[in-house]
Order: structure tokens, then sequence, then C-alpha cells
């Protein structure tokens, strides 16, 4: 059985089906990761510093910041959703194709 | 095998022994303490069952450390949770909403958006390159030595902070809840959990964490129906809010001489609008820097991630763990509101003042008050719940604390990975035990301490050190062991000395100057509400007079009992009369630091391993070849 060392990763990575889903991956991750910091930090911000807005009732009892809190556990949700989804239909069968095409390179046992 | 059975037994017998109360006063009133210890022991029981039926199925080192690799998805995904809902996040939480309202509910989101940094860029990654520990990510591309040396500090450290601050928390808490002294229940605690770790390893650590996720879920539905079904759903419990008594009378008494000219409907409208606890915003932003980037870097949790057999199995679970998570934390906040209303935050401050007690009470009171069974059943569940929150903890903690003492330091760096099945996990038995030990003893010791800040402290030093390393040698090619070690070594000590010289710490002088001029005020203010209480009309006006002269007489007597501790003495434990540093929590400052430290180190330092395996590392840890491997070699 083929282990890491006699692998030639070099070869693997220069893959330009790798280079593809690299590219996409890092883009993907690294803007959702930016967008889900930022909407987190709006909400201590917007508590200290605009809390005027915080207190405009929007219907009955509820105001801004009670809704902003809120959609503080939509937002976290929808966004591990939509993750979830593009690397269920797009990252792994990608990564699954060069992983076999490897495996079967390198006579790697399921 | 008859040897590990009758040590079992022995230990369950022995808990049984320990276990045998000595009993003071609670919150569970003395008449129904035997309701508390069915439903404790109960749970008790369960656990030890899995627990027995894990022990046949840990075989090898792997098992112990990892259950094989064989959780599911969904079981991790709860066992996330259970090893995340900390009695801090489940009664501290529901507390801080019942006095505190709208800040308490905006402090529980970090916690949450805490596992998006786990989900988009740890977990999967993890998963695909580590096999046991934190370090072993750290090692894969670096000198594995130096980086399972810095790892192991870390992982220590910060598990330690982490465990100090669940095992005085517990034991405060059983003592509260149900009078058992404290000592006794930090005991009981540390044996529980090393049992649950010692003979059952992560199997049993898992489905600890399983159960109680399930039982702290559970008890948080049935009491927000009961809430709803009393308040109404959302905005009829938000009116209810607003129009309450007691929840008017506590913003009233926060607000101060601020709330004189408001209306009750102000007062109430008040408590649902931020500002009332957190008054220097940069102190949350901090926090919320801590959480949102250190729950991704604490051992306990990563440690998790290789209990899966694949990265798809990881997400799943983080994705699982986000929706227990958030759910909960949904939950408290009508929790929270719930028992403001229905206790009010007078009463649960009476028996303690952080308001850990407020989930408890609602409990007690939805059923039917203190002196009714269904009421006091509720109050023991809701008791026993939180005890099996803080062992389920426990031992996800001393696992990880272990396994870098057994895996990464004995097995990894002083035998140098020349060791057999056998050895390893006698190996990792020997260090829980260690670990065990240590937190009993540290929990015994830091009896009365103010622990609090030790968990953000946690999370700052795992944001400050281990998430800058771990993040860095997965994504960045010129990351190497020189910036690994400094990065852990800047990383962690910044934390700790920066929290050291803040305003979390004690300040005797200050304490003093103000406990002197409440006794310089107080004869005079007693005097005149001697004098008031004299001419007071109606009996209504001397009630409350006698109410303000008995909180004057309180307030001297503690004023010159913080006098008298004190004595001859002005500075905190660094030698400082007042803090050097603003900030209560250091991550705004520590973990660019971090950061930082690890990118210079890593410019500064050549390593040629490091840059021949990156790209072994970055295809494996995208494509995940070899992964299942990864546990078995």
């Amino acid at each position: 059985m083929a282990d890491a060392s006699q692998m030639d990763w070099k070869a693997i990575v220069a893959d330009p089906r790798f280079h593809a889903l690299h590219r996409k991956k890092t883009v993907f991750l690294w803007g959702l990761m930016v967008f889900s910091v930022v909407y987190y930090f709006l909400l201590p911000i917007g508590a200290a510093y605009f809390q005027e807005l915080f207190r405009i009732k929007v219907f009955g009892p509820v105001n801004v910041g009670i809704l902003f809190a809120l959609s503080e556990f939509v937002v976290a949700w929808g966004i591990a959703f939509f993750y979830a989804h593009k690397a269920n239909a797009e990252f792994d069968p990608a990564a699954a194709e060069i992983v076999r095409d490897i495996e079967k390179k390198y006579g790697v046992k399921k | 095998m008859s040897s590990r059975r009758f040590a079992f037994a022995a230990a369950a017998v022995g808990l049984a022994v320990v276990a045998t109360p000595a009993l003071a006063q609670g919150a569970v009133a003395d008449k129904w303490r035997w309701l508390t210890f069915l439903v404790f022991g109960a749970i008790i029981a369960s656990t030890m069952f899995v627990t027995y039926l894990a022990a046949k199925r840990v075989k090898n080192v792997a098992d112990f450390y990892t259950a094989g690799g064989g959780v599911s998805g969904l079981q991790n995904g709860w066992a996330i949770a259970g090893d995340y809902l900390s009695a801090a996040s489940f009664l501290g939480i529901a507390g801080l909403i019942s006095i505190w309202g709208y800040d308490g509910f905006m402090y529980s989101v970090g916690w949450l958006v805490a596992y998006i940094t786990v989900l988009l860029v740890i977990a999967e990654p993890c998963r695909n390159i580590g096999k046991y520990t934190l370090s072993d990510i750290l090692a894969y591309r670096n000198n594995p030595k130096a980086t399972r040396i810095v790892g192991a500090i870390s992982v220590i450290t910060v598990s330690t902070f982490y465990l100090t601050a669940q095992m005085v928390g517990g034991g405060v808490l059983v003592k509260t809840l149900i009078g058992i002294d404290y000592e006794i229940s930090v005991v009981v605690v540390g044996v529980l959990m090393l049992s649950y770790v010692l003979f059952g390893g992560m199997v049993a650590t898992t489905w600890v964490q399983i159960i109680k996720a399930v039982l702290l879920v559970t008890a948080s539905i049935v009491l927000v129906i009961m809430v709803w079904s009393q308040y109404g759903f959302f905005g009829d419990f938000l009116n209810n809010v607003i129009a309450d008594v007691k929840v008017q009378a506590r913003v009233a008494q926060i607000l101060g001489d601020g709330a004189r000219n408001m209306s009750p409907t102000e007062l109430g409208t008040r408590f649902l609008e931020p500002g009332l606890l957190f008054k220097a915003p940069i102190d949350q932003i901090s926090l919320g820097m801590a959480l949102v980037f250190g729950t991704a870097g604490l051992p306990h949790i990563l440690m998790r991630f290789f209990t899966v057999p694949t990265a798809q199995a990881a997400r799943k679970s983080v994705i699982w763990a986000m929706a227990i998570i958030g759910g909960f934390y949904v939950l408290t906040l009508f929790l929270g509101m719930g028992s403001a209303m229905k206790v009010g935050a007078d009463q649960i401050r009476a028996i303690d003042p952080g308001g850990n007690m407020a989930a408890p009470l609602l409990a007690q009171a939805l059923g039917g008050g203190a002196d009714s069974l269904l009421g006091n059943f509720m109050l023991a569940f809701v008791a026993a719940v939180a005890f099996a929150t803080i062992v389920a903890v426990v031992a996800g903690l001393v696992l990880a604390a272990a396994s870098a003492m057994a895996h990464d330091l004995y097995v990894g760096v002083i035998r140098e990975e020349h060791v057999t099945q056998q050895e390893q996990v006698r190996a990792a038995r020997i260090a829980t035990v260690i670990v065990g030990a240590m937190a009993i003893a540290i929990g015994i010791a830091a009896k009365g301490q103010n622990v609090a800040h030790l968990v953000a402290l946690a999370f700052a030093v795992a944001a400050s050190a281990n998430f800058p390393c771990v993040l860095l040698t997965l994504y960045w090619k010129r990351c190497n062991t020189g910036g690994i070690v400094a990065g852990m070594i800047i990383g962690t000590f910044t934390a700790i000395i920066l929290v050291l010289v803040s305003p979390n710490m004690t300040y005797p002088k200050a304490l003093k100057a103000a406990a002197q001029k409440v006794v310089d005020a107080s004869p005079a203010k007693i005097e005149k509400l001697t004098g008031d209480l004299a001419a007071a009309a109606d009996d209504a006006a001397k009630a409350k007079v006698q109410k303000a002269k008995a909180a004057a007489e309180k307030d001297l007597a503690a004023a010159k009992g913080t006098l008298d501790k004190f004595k001859g003495d002005d500075t905190s434990i660094m030698g400082l009369e007042k803090p050097l540093f603003e900030l209560r929590n250091p991550g705004l400052i520590s973990i660019p630091l971090g950061f930082l430290a690890v990118i210079l180190g890593s410019l500064l330092y050549r390593d040629k391993r490091a840059e021949d395996m990156w790209d072994e590392l970055y295809a494996r840890q995208n494509t995940g070849i070899l992964a299942s491997k990864a546990a078995a070699h």
C-alpha cells in the first residue's frame, strides 16, 4: 500500500483540477468568513454606538436591537446551510475525482 | 478484563460512599432533597452503564482518544453541543438575561457565531490532517518535537484554566442548589469524570456528552413551552415583559436616579434595549474576538473532529452543533426573561448575585412553587442537568489535556514514537489520572476564588496562540516551526499577562477606598433613616424605611468586612495598586500579536521540512486523500 512519502505531491498540487478547486474554495470560504465576522461585530458596535437606532420599534414591542440579535442566529444558520450546500454540490465531487485518480495511480486500497 | 471490571466496580462503590452528602442549606429545601438525589442517581447510573458498555470497546489507543473514528456526524454534533454548553452558558446566560435583559441575550450571540469559524476553516482540514491532538496538526510539516512541546504547553494551559473554572463553578453550583459541601461536590465531579474517561475513553466521554446535551435541550424546551403557555409566544411574551412589575422595578433599580422621570412602561421597555449591563463597548468587542476565534482553538472542541470518519461527517457535525447550540441560546432568551417575570431579579440575586439560579428557580416556580411536588421535581431535574453538564464538559477537557500529556509529550517527545499500542493506552490512562487528580486538587485549592474570568482567559489564550498557529500552518505556505514556536509562546503569555494586570484582578487599594467611603458615610445615613422611621406616617412607609435601613446596615457591615480582609494589603497579586491595562478581555491586543508572532517567526526562520511538506499538507487538507488511513497508521 502506498503511503504519503511515496506520492508525488508536487504533481498532485500542480493538477489544474486541484488548482481550480483550491481557488474556488479559497474565494468562497474567506469571503463568507469575512462577511460573518463583519456581520457579527455590527451587533456589539451597534448596541454601543447606535443605541437610538436599536431602540426604534419595528412592530409591537419588538425593536431593531432584538430583531438584529435574532438575525445573527438566522445569518449564522444561513451561512452554515449555504456552505454545506456548496460543499456537497461542488467541492466534494471535485475533490473525489482528484482522489479517485490518485488512488488508482498509487494503488491505495479503499 | 476481570481486573478492569473490578476496578470499575470499586470506583462506583467509592463514589457512592463519597456521595453520601454532608448537607447544608441550598435552593432545594431539606424536605425535597431526596427527589434531587433520585434524579441525580438516575443520571449517574445511566452514564455509568454507558461507561461500562464503552469500556469493552476501548481496545487500542485510537479507541481511547477518538472512539476509533467511528462516531457519526449527528452523534458528534450532539457531543460538540454537550462539550461546549458549559454551566456558564446554560445557567450563566439565562441568569444574565434575567437580571440585565437585552445585554445578556446579545452576549449569547458570539458563542454561536464562533462555530462559523470552526465550520469554514478549521473542522474539515483538521479532520483530514490530524490524528489525536491539536499538536498533530502543528507537527505535520513543522519540527515535530518543538511544535509538540509548545502545542502541549498551550493545550494544557487552556484546558487547566477552563477546567478550574468548571470545577470551582461546579462545586459552588452544587452547594447552592442542594447544599452539599463544596469539597465533596468537587470530589464527586472529579471521581465521576475520572471513571468515565479512565474506563471508557472517548467512547464514554462522547456518550456522556450526548446524554447531557439531550437532557439539557429537553429541559429547556419543556420550560420554554411552560413559559409560553403562561406569557404568550414572541410578541405577547415581550409585551408581558414590558408590563411586568418585577421587570420595571429591576430596571428602576439599575438606572437609579436616571429612572426618576420614567413611566412604568418606559422602564419595562428599557429592559429590551441595550446598555443596562455593558458600559465599555470595547470590552464587548474584545470578548467577541476571543469567542469567535478562540472556539476554533479550543483543544477539547478540535479533538471532537478526530472522532468522525470523514471530513463530510465533520462538516455535518458542526452544522448539527450549530443548530443545537443556536436553538438553545434562542430558548435561553425566553428562560431568562421568563424567570425575570416569574421569579424576579431580586429573588434570583438573593440566592446567587451572578444570576446562576435563574433557570432552576424558574423551573421550581413553573412547577407550582417551593412547596409543590412538581415544582421540586422540576428543580431537581434542572439541578441534575446542571450537574451532568459540568461532568460532561470536564470529561472532555481532561481527555484533551491527558492526550497532550501522553500522546504529544510522552509518546512524541520523550519516546520519539517508539512505543507499543499497550504502552500508549497505559500512558493515556496514567495521564488521565494525573490530570483528573490535578483538577480535583485545583478545584479544592481555588475554593472561594473568583474564577469567572478564567473561561474568558481560556478562550483568549486559544484565540491568541492555538488559533493563529493552526490556521496559518494549514493555509499559509511560508509558515514554519519558527512561527509556531513564537506564536504559541507569545500568544499564550501575552494573553495571560494582560489578564494579570487587567481590572479582573482584585485591587485592594481601590476596594478599601470605596469601602472607607461607605464606612464614613454610613453613620449619618443610618441616623437619618432612624429619624425617618420615627416620622413615618403609615405602616407601608415604615416598612419601606425599615428596608432601606437594613440595607444601609448591611452595606456598612460588608464595607467593614472588606477593610478587615485587606488590612495592610495594598496591591494585587502582581503588586499593582491599579490595573495597567483597561480591557477585561485581552483578545483585541493578544490575537493580533499572536498572528504577528507566527508571521515574523516564520519569516525569520528557515525550515526546509515545512516548505517541502507544504504540497502534501495542502493537497491532503483540501481533498482528504489518505484521511481514512490517518487514524489507522
